[in-house]
């Protein structure tokens, strides 16, 4: 029968082959369903993974999808590698849109090219004013930070419905649920014409290689993922555990209130109950898909927002039901996590039922990563 | 009064589902493992019911379907999360995303099903007691199965020597693999318990509580059963008291509004949410008491013989 | 979580990198292209042979199959279908989300040689305007708005007119005068139904109250439930909704109370509950739309139908509900048919005891587009109104 040996050394060919070995697994299956609903799978395959990158539009559309999901995934990989589980992103997505989106509206025609700025940092503040809840529940009370940050997502959809009901209501909108269209002067420069792409893209790029500094070449990014994968050894080397919680907190928060601000005064150009498009819950997928690494969650976010595009034009190109891009992203994540093991592992034919080599502690923990 | 005694019945009615779905993750977790996947389960045993409920016309047969859904979900989950030890939250999310998609493209052709009207229910001579009969005595037999099993699971976990097993399990899974026993066994039959218990939970909503079926029906209630857990402390009573304070705050909001109090919904609409954070704060401000209660290895892998 | 600080965990990513690195050069080497030949590259289908068939989209908010808004757009475009055979061709895209989402999918549907789209949902209106700016070939639909381009027009119906007949049955048949909406979100239209629906009760029951519960959803069968459970608790006994299933219908039927079905017909989901549904039929104009873009005649206008135009119309009344209120009930949709009958009437009254319109004043298009109060009789405060 099949049994899993643990390799004495994490496969480093394995690491490399498991995505690859992931989407095939994935492919095959959507194949299989394609066959069964009756669609050529070539032209199924196509929409998915061919279309969305096809034309330099087409990839810029791309980027647009990404570019929110990269910015968010940085922040929560920093979080959960401190081993603190922030999955409230989307509500510090929303507030980070709702401060950027205030400053947004009280630009005129006169106002100086440089709101943009005042814009982008607001939505920080908005981001991590939300996940300073957090924090300091956690931190004071001992409060679950899962449960409150998740808590604070609902919170943030009702705040957002209230200001964009009552007292941000565009007074020319004919009540309909929506602030005034942004002034021209506050929109994200866009990075070419024809293209909605904005430098929020540059943005993203430069916070991937920050990250990848903060987190693999400074102190303080050591500290916070020694503390969260052995507290108790971060304290007996003197790591405060509280200066991670708050770091990491807060820099997921800001991180998620940039994208909220970016998107509000990017493509969105005024605030709508709609600004919360589910974001900063897909973002947990990519980050973990990238494996908490900055540069593997830039390859998943794309990866990510082709599925998303690839859905879109299944519908429109194939006639198939949205309800498809779920079941693949679902069969993605999982065929990943499962092929993930075999870096550690390897598949053995063994007669007998024997006992499996217990793996060292060690090898046993990097599997995680 | 009276209008105090129907919020408290419809309370009961509410609170079922998260409870349901509550006891079945704590169950879990008691063993040591966390799962995000509820909402995915939840959904897939909705339609799983839904459909049985449809062909067959029999409430016990889709409630049984929506168990054996969960978990045979479950069991997907379990096997990766104790067997190829994956990542528990990451593994969970998966879930969640692919039950989504999942039932919502299998249940395609159900959309415009409809079940006939489901049979009422009320306990003879007690629920035409003035007042709290209605309330308490005329409620679907799920109801009372919610008290009943929680009870049974408090039972199980404090007095029964399998309980004190599954409890080992979730404390220290090493000396419970010293002591000999299966740990990774009696892990996945708690998740598949877990699972069963979220399926139940998610057929009542498509077969009893809103007899129908759409994609996305359970619409967060997955992630609100899984607040529950931390909430009780993982302790069944509380799971139970928990899932009917928030179904309470609930249908308080919109009792509030219908009775055109001046407050804004959508401040109204805060109210279960920002009531649950507070009472997280009250319930974690002593922290040995969630030290005390919380399963020590929850969320960690075991390695047997590690 | 372990991440070893090494060159592995960046070898690790090489397996990504390669999936990806394809895309990433194919973008690289294609940056000197102009970008704006991407949308217009899919346009040569301008000079279509006379056999090709009309291609016509639809963009839904919701799933197909949520039985309400999204569900009646697409029985309409089945009409179409039906009436036009080979000579359309129809795509669908459903649960569009109404923010950036939305204007790629717009852009991709025009791009791929529709002729025409319909936008169903008012929050496409701001991506379809844009959009409509770059495609002046195509013809844009936008439901339920109040901006237009010279390619791009807006339609509405008249719910307010067979809420106001459902209101006249809901009047007779409560024996509590109090009547329970369920409301989705605080926009003009659903403003206008509710004072319709309260209106039409105190035509035929001047002791009519209204209590509404807002669920800030259009869509979330559970919370519709509670709502409609708590109405019914605080003693409403005919509820009405707009939002798009069927669980109100289903909770009165289980309270043993009264309620309507919405947007399309419900009444096999509520035996003895059922008093009638309030259907928009979008066929009509669809067909109309197709045929004024196949002929050539098609122009920017607001089009909002009503009972009138069999756009907006109450069926499947209950047999429980007494033969003089069916006759009533007829005679005003008769006058409706006729176009003589007005909803909207002076003197109208708000629940402060404003006027809002002077006796034998009407309310006309504009009164109705910028409503935000509720008439005397309905109970509270809209909310987060100033």
């Amino acid at each position: 029968m099949l049994k899993l040996e643990a390799r004495p050394q994490p496969s480093q060919a394995m690491s490399v082959a498991s995505p690859l070995i992931a989407l095939a697994i994935t492919v095959l299956i959507g194949i299989g369903l394609f066959v069964l609903l009756g669609k050529d799978p070539v032209r199924g395959l196509q929409v998915f993974f061919v279309e969305p990158v096809k034309s330099v539009y087409a990839l810029s559309e791309v980027g647009v999808k990404a570019v929110p999901l990269v910015l968010i995934a940085l922040g929560l990989a920093v979080c959960y590698r401190s081993n603190l589980w922030n999955i409230g992103a989307e509500g510090q997505y929303i507030l980070g849109a709702l401060a950027g989106g205030w400053v947004a509206m009280q630009a005129t025609a006169e106002t100086s090219r440089w709101i943009v700025l005042a814009i982008l940092l607001a939505g920080v503040l908005g981001g991590v004013l939300w996940a300073a809840i957090v924090a300091l529940l956690r931190d004071r009370f001992n409060t679950s930070e899962i449960l409150v940050s998740l808590m604070l997502v609902y919170v943030a959809e009702q705040l957002l419905a209230y200001l964009v009901y009552g007292p941000w209501k565009d007074p020319q909108g004919y009540n309909f649920p929506q602030t005034i269209t942004f002034a021209t002067v506050t929109q994200i420069p866009r990075l070419m014409a024809g293209s909605r792409l904005n430098i929020g893209l540059l943005v993203a790029l430069a916070a991937v290689v920050l990250s990848w500094l903060f987190l693999f070449r400074t102190y303080r990014g050591f500290q916070l993922q020694v503390g969260g994968l052995a507290p108790a050894a971060a304290r007996y080397a003197g790591f405060s555990s509280r200066t991670a919680l708050w770091t990491a907190l807060l820099v997921s928060g800001g991180m998620a209130g940039l994208a909220g601000a970016l998107e509000a005064a990017g493509p969105l150009r005024q605030l709508t109950p709609f600004v919360p498009a589910g974001y900063g819950f897909a973002a947990i997928i990519v980050a973990f898909v990238g494996r908490l690494h900055p540069v593997g969650i830039v390859f998943s976010a794309v990866l990510m927002s082709m599925f998303y595009i690839g859905g879109e034009l299944a519908q429109s190109r194939l006639g198939l039901p949205k309800a498809l891009t779920g079941v693949f992203q679902g069969l993605l994540l999982f065929t990943l996590l499962a092929c993930d093991t075999l870096i550690h592992y390897r598949v053995r034919w063994k007669a007998a039922a024997r006992p499996v080599a217990a793996p060292t502690t060690a090898t046993a923990t990097v599997k995680e990563a | 009064m009276e209008s105090l005694a129907l919020l408290l019945a419809a309370t009961l009615n509410a609170g079922t589902v998260l409870a349901l779905a509550g006891l079945g993750l704590l169950v879990n977790e008691r063993a040591g493992i966390v799962n995000l996947g509820a909402e995915g389960m939840m959904l897939v045993a909705a339609i799983a019911g839904f459909a049985t409920a449809v062909h067959t016309g029999s409430d016990v047969l889709a409630f049984a379907a929506g168990i054996g859904a969960g978990a045979l979900m479950a069991a997907a989950f379990g096997v990766l999360v104790i067997w190829l030890n994956t990542n528990q939250y990451a593994s969970g999310l998966a879930l969640s995303l692919f039950g989504a998609g999942f039932s919502a493209f299998v249940g395609i052709r159900y959309t415009q099903e409809k079940l006939g009207p489901r049979p009422s229910f009320a306990i003879p001579g007690l629920a035409d007691i003035p007042l709290v009969g209605p309330a308490l005595f005329r409620q679907h037999p799920m109801v009372y199965l919610a008290v009943a099993l929680t009870l049974a699971l408090a039972w199980f976990l404090y007095r029964s020597r399998a309980g004190l097993v599954l409890r080992a399990v979730g404390e220290s899974p090493e000396s419970a693999h010293a002591l000999g026993y299966p740990v990774r066994r009696l892990r996945l039959a708690a998740v598949m318990a877990g699972g069963g218990l979220c399926g139940l939970a998610g057929a009542y909503i498509s077969v009893v509580y809103t007899p129908l079926w759409v994609e996305g029906m359970t619409a967060g209630k997955g992630w609100i059963a899984l607040a529950l857990t931390t909430f009780a402390t993982w302790r069944p009573a509380r799971v139970l008291l928990g899932a009917y304070l928030f179904g309470g705050v609930t249908m308080l909001q919109f009792h509030l509004q219908g009775e055109g109090v001046e407050i804004p919904s959508q401040v109204l609409s805060m109210l279960p949410y920002l009531a649950t954070i507070v009472v997280l704060v009250l319930i974690s401000r002593n922290p040995t008491w969630i030290r005390i209660n919380m399963p020590a290895s929850l969320g960690k892998p075991f390695f047997p013989g590690g | 979580m372990n991440h070893p600080v090494s060159k592995r965990s960046l070898f690790k990513l090489a397996g990504w990198s390669s999936l990806a690195a394809a895309a990433a050069l194919v973008g690289c080497g294609k940056k000197e292209e102009p970008p704006a030949a991407a949308p217009t590259a899919a346009a040569p289908a301008s000079a279509p042979a006379a056999a090709e068939p009309l291609k016509a989209a639809w963009i839904y908010v919701g799933p197909v199959g949520d039985a309400g808004w999204s569900y009646a757009h697409d029985l309409g475009r089945k009409e179409v279908e039906a009436e036009f055979g080979d000579k359309v061709k129809t795509t669908i895209v459903e649960k569009v989300p109404e923010g950036a989402d939305a204007e790629r999918v717009i852009r991709d549907l025009a791009a791929q040689g529709n002729k025409v789209i319909f936008a169903t949902s008012f929050g496409y209106m701001e991506p379809m305007l844009k959009v409509a700016s770059e495609f002046p070939d195509v013809k844009f639909e936008h439901a339920t708005g109040y901006k237009t381009a010279p390619n791009m027009r807006i339609y509405d119906a008249k719910f307010f007119e067979d809420t106001y007949l459902a209101g006249m049955i809901a009047g007779s048949m409560t024996k509590t005068n109090t009547l329970g909406f369920v409301g989705s979100f605080p926009i003009p239209e659903v403003l206008r139904n509710i004072n319709a629906f309260t209106l039409g009760a105190q035509a035929v029951n001047p002791k009519i109250k209204t209590k509404v519960v807002w669920v800030s959803t259009w869509f979330d069968p559970p919370k519709e439930t509670e709502a409609a459970q708590s109405l019914i608790n605080g003693g409403a006994d005919v509820l009405l909704q707009n939002t798009d299933s069927t669980a109100v219908l289903q909770t009165a039927e289980k309270n043993g109370k009264y309620a309507f079905g919405w947007d399309s017909d419900m009444s096999a989901f509520a035996t003895k509950a059922h008093l009638g549904s309030a259907v928009a039929n979008w066929g009509g104009y669809y067909k109309k739309t197709i045929k004024e873009v196949m002929d050539g005649t098609w122009k920017t206008e607001r089009t909002v139908w009503g009972v009138k135009e069999g756009q907006n119309d109450l069926i499947k009344v209950s047999d429980a509900v007494p033969e003089d209120i069916r006759k009533k009930v007829d005679e005003i949709k008769a006058q409706m048919k006729a176009g003589t009958f007005e909803v909207f009437k002076g003197p109208v009254v708000d629940n402060t005891g404003k006027e809002r319109l002077a006796k034998d004043a009407t309310g006309d298009q504009d009164w109705r587009d910028k409503i935000d109060f509720y008439v005397k009789g309905v109970e509270g405060k809209i909310p987060a109104a100033k």
